[in-house]
């Protein structure tokens, strides 16, 4: 057992700041662990979202020393024996609480995707696809929706105006895994996901694919043969990427 | 009261797993305006950690497979315990409820020629789990959280607004369910995110709120898990069944201290892996009980032979019902051949090759390395018992999962009676997509049969919220109870009192102990404001643990016999007088109150499809004579019999009624016993409804 020091943001959509601690850490521990011992010792009411603290369900996503990671996967291991553990709430969308974001956002882009249409001559029982043909969709469907690609995505991550027009990684995988469903009834998804979910702003930088949990390769398997095969394709306007840091307590809701 | 929101709802789900998700689907499908109430986001809930499969008898795989032989290896696995009418039901609508789910855009594994594949598994005799690797629940979840993003985008075309007839509200948590005139009339809840109150009203509430792990401190289960729905139920005057079958997965991950507890999917075994101790032994041919003695296999070359070839080989015994592996495991580890962090090898790297096992386990090879350092495709695991399911829960009609209160339903984990005194894995997954939509079905029929609907009142309503309010204090008080610190103190009782292997002595102390407990929870502030406070939803929380845990030691005291998901040390063995009989908790004044009633039996065509010698260890003399007059035995059909093994003596097969000091006879401690007895032989929807004096069921 040994005794690391954290820096935790706390605060609103009204602001915050980062909050030291000094905690006591255990062998094999993950930094939601030490979160967990914050709030039963020290900081009852610090706000985190976390349910199968397995990698499974995707909700502990947050910023670990600035990267996007999920708070049950990362290990303190990972760190040097004297750093600073900073964790911080998503960036690119608008605290509720401590680390708690409203991430909102991906689920109306969810919505306004449409759904898997099922082939009309096909009653239940009566599908048959092979196994070659539904792993590529399989590949995204591993997503846990831990949101850590749409966070990271900097189209949106400092660019509020972008997320009108643009649905994010996330929702090209879902539209590539309906594209390359076998039984999949329409045509069209590779142009909805140009002209409805903005796939023309991603200038492939593969930020995305580098955060994901899950490994799946969002860049290279779903979002270029996306671009690739559509027919009509576009310029696509670079959309250049300031590394400004944003400091959350100049964070105007 | 009027500042507090006010939705109106025809059917309200509560829960938005599996069970909640098929049940909305459901009732939205019937013409319902319905609403889901999440815990957590929309689609986060416990059923992505389901990693198995999903159980149906398609017979992709083996077409000798087919209702009957899930039928009755649900009701082996629940050792004669199940409610016999959910089991069929179960095991007859899973297939129509699996193929749906293709129709919904789920991309299962497949067979060669394009079917959905079907693995191995725990119980089951034949390959059964319809399965994506190991992540079957995350497909599950996502793709009836997908069905019904569609449903509302149907609404949106047709009506203009995704919400006009299914609205989520995620991050949302209920606090008291709200009668009028012993009916359901809605729901008091909290948005978790600013802490303000919101009131449902609806004549029909389907619970779908899951489990109780939360209350143990090694358990598989998330935060959720705090048996809610359980809670709400006794507290709007439902009942609880076999609240004593709490199921430890055997296998859980041991090391770090950290992850203590994650699942390690049973799929390693039905792949392939096999349990060893310290010493190197495949200890589990060692722990094969005299009731599966006949189809399970005795060495190590026959269970090695039946992976690939099923038809003359019988199955190894780390394939066994979950009670009977996890608690072998406790035995090893209690004997001193445990691994060296408290638990037993779990091995698959000595049995597939590496590619292999990251295809056909991808999560768990991902688990292990990321987690502890270890690859699963080098070395073994190191894994031990888990708490994971709990059999228990709320009392229901089988056909429209009403409980005893009209207009409340119930479906999945939080309902009792399918899975008897133990759950075959991967047959909870089936069990929600089957009773989900049974719940949403009748919940909407429900509402069609009503003539006027229920109003909730503004004194419920206060005195729901102003309870919750009184658990939150803007500054620490002197001398008030920590949340967090209450709930460790009761996850350790229930850990060290009323786990795995259960006596007299510590029921009664884990008893006295839940009372202090109890006491100590009315002193219970969370500190801090309303908005986001994880201490405050736990405090709330908390109440619903410590009435559910209540019911779980009273039920565990109360069964001297060892039987699934209860094991009594003190009276090992099963006992056939008490196979007849269900435990049933309810709320009292003076807390909850349990009482025996009888099982609804089972007709003879369904008991039928066992073999006598089989029935013969667990039915009592006088069953097995009434058995004896129909003539019935071995009609089954598909597969292996039980009875085609050497034939057993009875006497060996009933070995320990002696243990019971008092063998119970249901109509004892029952008033009503005989009228119960008599609804199960009419009909089959009447089997739960007892003398309540609001059973005018719709």
């Amino acid at each position: 057992m040994t005794t690391r020091h954290f820096r935790v943001w706390r605060g609103d959509d009204e602001g915050g700041e980062l909050t030291d601690f000094d905690v006591e850490v255990n062998e094999g521990e993950v930094v939601l662990d030490i979160i967990h011992r914050l709030q039963a010792t020290q900081a009852p009411d610090l706000a985190v979202r976390w349910n199968c603290k397995a990698g499974k369900c995707g909700s502990c996503s947050a910023e670990i020393n600035g990267k996007p990671r999920l708070l049950c996967m990362t290990r303190m291991s990972t760190f040097t024996a004297d750093e600073t553990i900073t964790v911080t709430p998503l960036r690119t969308f608008p605290v509720v609480r401590d680390l708690v974001t409203d991430v909102s956002y991906n689920y109306e882009k969810a919505r306004a995707m449409p759904a898997f249409a099922p082939p009309a001559d096909l009653k239940p029982g009566e599908y048959r696809m092979q196994q070659v043909d539904v792993e590529r969709s399989q590949e995204f469907r591993k997503c846990i929706e831990c949101f850590l690609c749409q966070n990271t995505c900097h189209v949106i991550r400092d660019h509020e105006e972008n997320k009108p027009p643009f649905s994010g990684p996330r929702l090209f995988i879902r539209a590539a895994e309906l594209d390359m469903h076998p039984l999949d009834a329409r045509e069209d998804r590779k142009e909805l996901a140009q002209a409805e979910q903005g796939l023309g702003y991603c200038n492939i930088t593969k930020c995305c694919t580098e955060v994901c949990p899950e490994h799946i390769k969002i860049t290279d398997n779903a979002i270029i043969p996306m671009k690739e095969r559509v027919v009509d394709r576009r310029y696509d306007p670079l959309v250049w990427l300031g590394r400004k840091i944003l400091r959350r307590d100049q964070i105007k809701n | 009261m009027s500042e507090i929101e006010r939705h109106s709802f025809d059917v309200l789900v509560i829960g938005a797993g599996g069970a909640g998700l098929r049940a909305a689907i459901e009732a939205r499908s019937a013409g319902k305006k319905t609403a889901i109430i999440s815990k957590s986001l929309f689609g986060k809930a416990h059923t992505v950690m389901a990693e198995g499969g999903a159980a149906a008898a398609l017979g992709n795989v083996n077409s000798r497979d087919n209702w009957m032989v899930h039928f009755r290896d649900t009701i082996r696995g629940g050792k004669f315990l199940n409610h016999y009418r959910m089991a069929e039901l179960h095991a007859k609508e899973a297939p129509d409820r699996i193929w749906e789910l293709e129709t919904y855009g789920a991309l299962f594994d497949r067979t060669k020629d394009g079917r959905i594949s079907q693995r191995n598994f725990g119980g089951h005799e034949y390959p059964r789990l319809a399965h994506v690797g190991d992540r079957t629940g995350l497909e599950m979840i996502r793709t009836l959280q997908q069905k019904i993003v569609s449903l509302q985008q149907d609404d949106k075309n047709n009506v203009g607004s995704y919400e006009s007839k299914l609205k989520i509200f995620a991050e949302t948590t209920i606090v008291e369910l709200l009668m009028s005139e012993g009916r359901i009339a809605g729901a008091l809840g909290y948005y978790r995110d600013t802490g303000r109150f919101v009131l449902f009203e609806a004549p029909a509430v389907v619970l779908a709120t899951g489990g109780i792990g939360k209350s143990f401190k090694v358990t598989s289960n998330s935060w959720e898990y705090t048996g809610d729905g359980h809670a709400l139920a006794m507290r709007a005057g439902a009942t609880l069944v076999n609240m004593e079958f709490v199921q430890f997965h055997p296998t859980g991950m041991v090391w770090p201290p950290s992850v203590k507890g994650i699942l390690v999917t049973e799929s390693v075994r039905g792949d392939g892996g096999v349990l060893r101790n310290s010493e190197g032994r495949r200890f589990m041919f060692d722990y094969i009980p005299e009731v599966f003695k006949s189809q399970y296999a005795t060495t190590e070359e026959e269970g090695d032979r039946w992976y690939t070839d099923p038809d003359n080989n019988k199955r190894p015994p780390e394939l066994l019902p979950r009670d009977e592996v996890a608690r072998a495991i406790n035995s090893e580890v209690k004997a001193g051949r445990g691994s060296p962090h408290g638990g037993v090898f779990l091995d698959v790297s000595t049995r597939m090759k590496a590619e292999e096992i990251i295809k056909r386990l991808p999560s768990m090879h991902h688990q292990f390395k990321e987690l502890a350092d270890v690859d699963i495709t080098k070395e073994p695991m190191e894994v031990g018992p888990t708490c994971h399911y709990v059999m228990g829960g709320i009392e229901v009609d089988p056909e429209s999962q009403q409980s005893k209160v009209p207009g409340l339903f119930a479906a999945g984990e939080v309902s009792g009676g399918m899975h008897g005194s133990n759950r075959l894995g991967g047959n909870s997954l089936s069990d929600l997509l089957v009773f989900g939509k049974r719940a949403g079905e009748y919940a909407a029929a429900y509402v069609d049969g009503l003539s006027e609907r229920p109003r909730t009142t503004d004194a419920d309503v206060a005195a729901a919220s102003t309870a919750a309010l009184d658990l939150l204090t803007e500054q620490p008080e002197e001398g008030a109870e920590n949340p967090y610190t209450l709930q460790h103190d009761l996850q350790q009782v229930m850990n060290d009192l009323v786990g795995i292997i259960r006596r007299a002595g510590e029921l009664e102390e884990a008893l006295t102990r839940l009372a202090e407990l109890r006491k100590r929870a009315a002193n219970v502030k969370a500190s801090g404001g309303r908005r986001y406070n994880p201490g405050w939803h736990l405090a709330m929380d908390l109440r619903n643990m410590l009435t559910v845990s209540e019911c779980i030691a009273k039920a565990a005291l109360e069964r001297s016999e060892s039987r699934g998901g209860h094991t009594r040390e003190d009276n090992p063995g099963m006992d056939p007088n008490w196979r007849k009989v269900n435990l049933i908790c309810s709320l009292g004044e003076n807390g909850v109150v349990l009482k025996r009633q009888p099982l609804p039996t089972m007709p003879d065509e369904l008991l039928s499809l066992f073999d006598r010698s089989e029935l013969a260890k667990y039915l009592t003399e006088a069953e097995l004579a009434d058995f004896d007059r129909i003539g019935g035995g071995g009609e089954a059909t598909g597969g292996d019999e039980s009875g085609s093994a050497p034939a057993e003596t009875e006497s060996e097969a009933v070995g320990m009624v002696s243990a019971s000091e008092h063998p119970p006879t249901a109509d004892a401690d029952t008033p009503d016993g005989d009228a119960v007895d008599d609804a199960t032989a009419t009909t089959g929807d009447a089997t739960t409804k007892t003398d309540d004096g609001n059973g005018d069921k719709a």
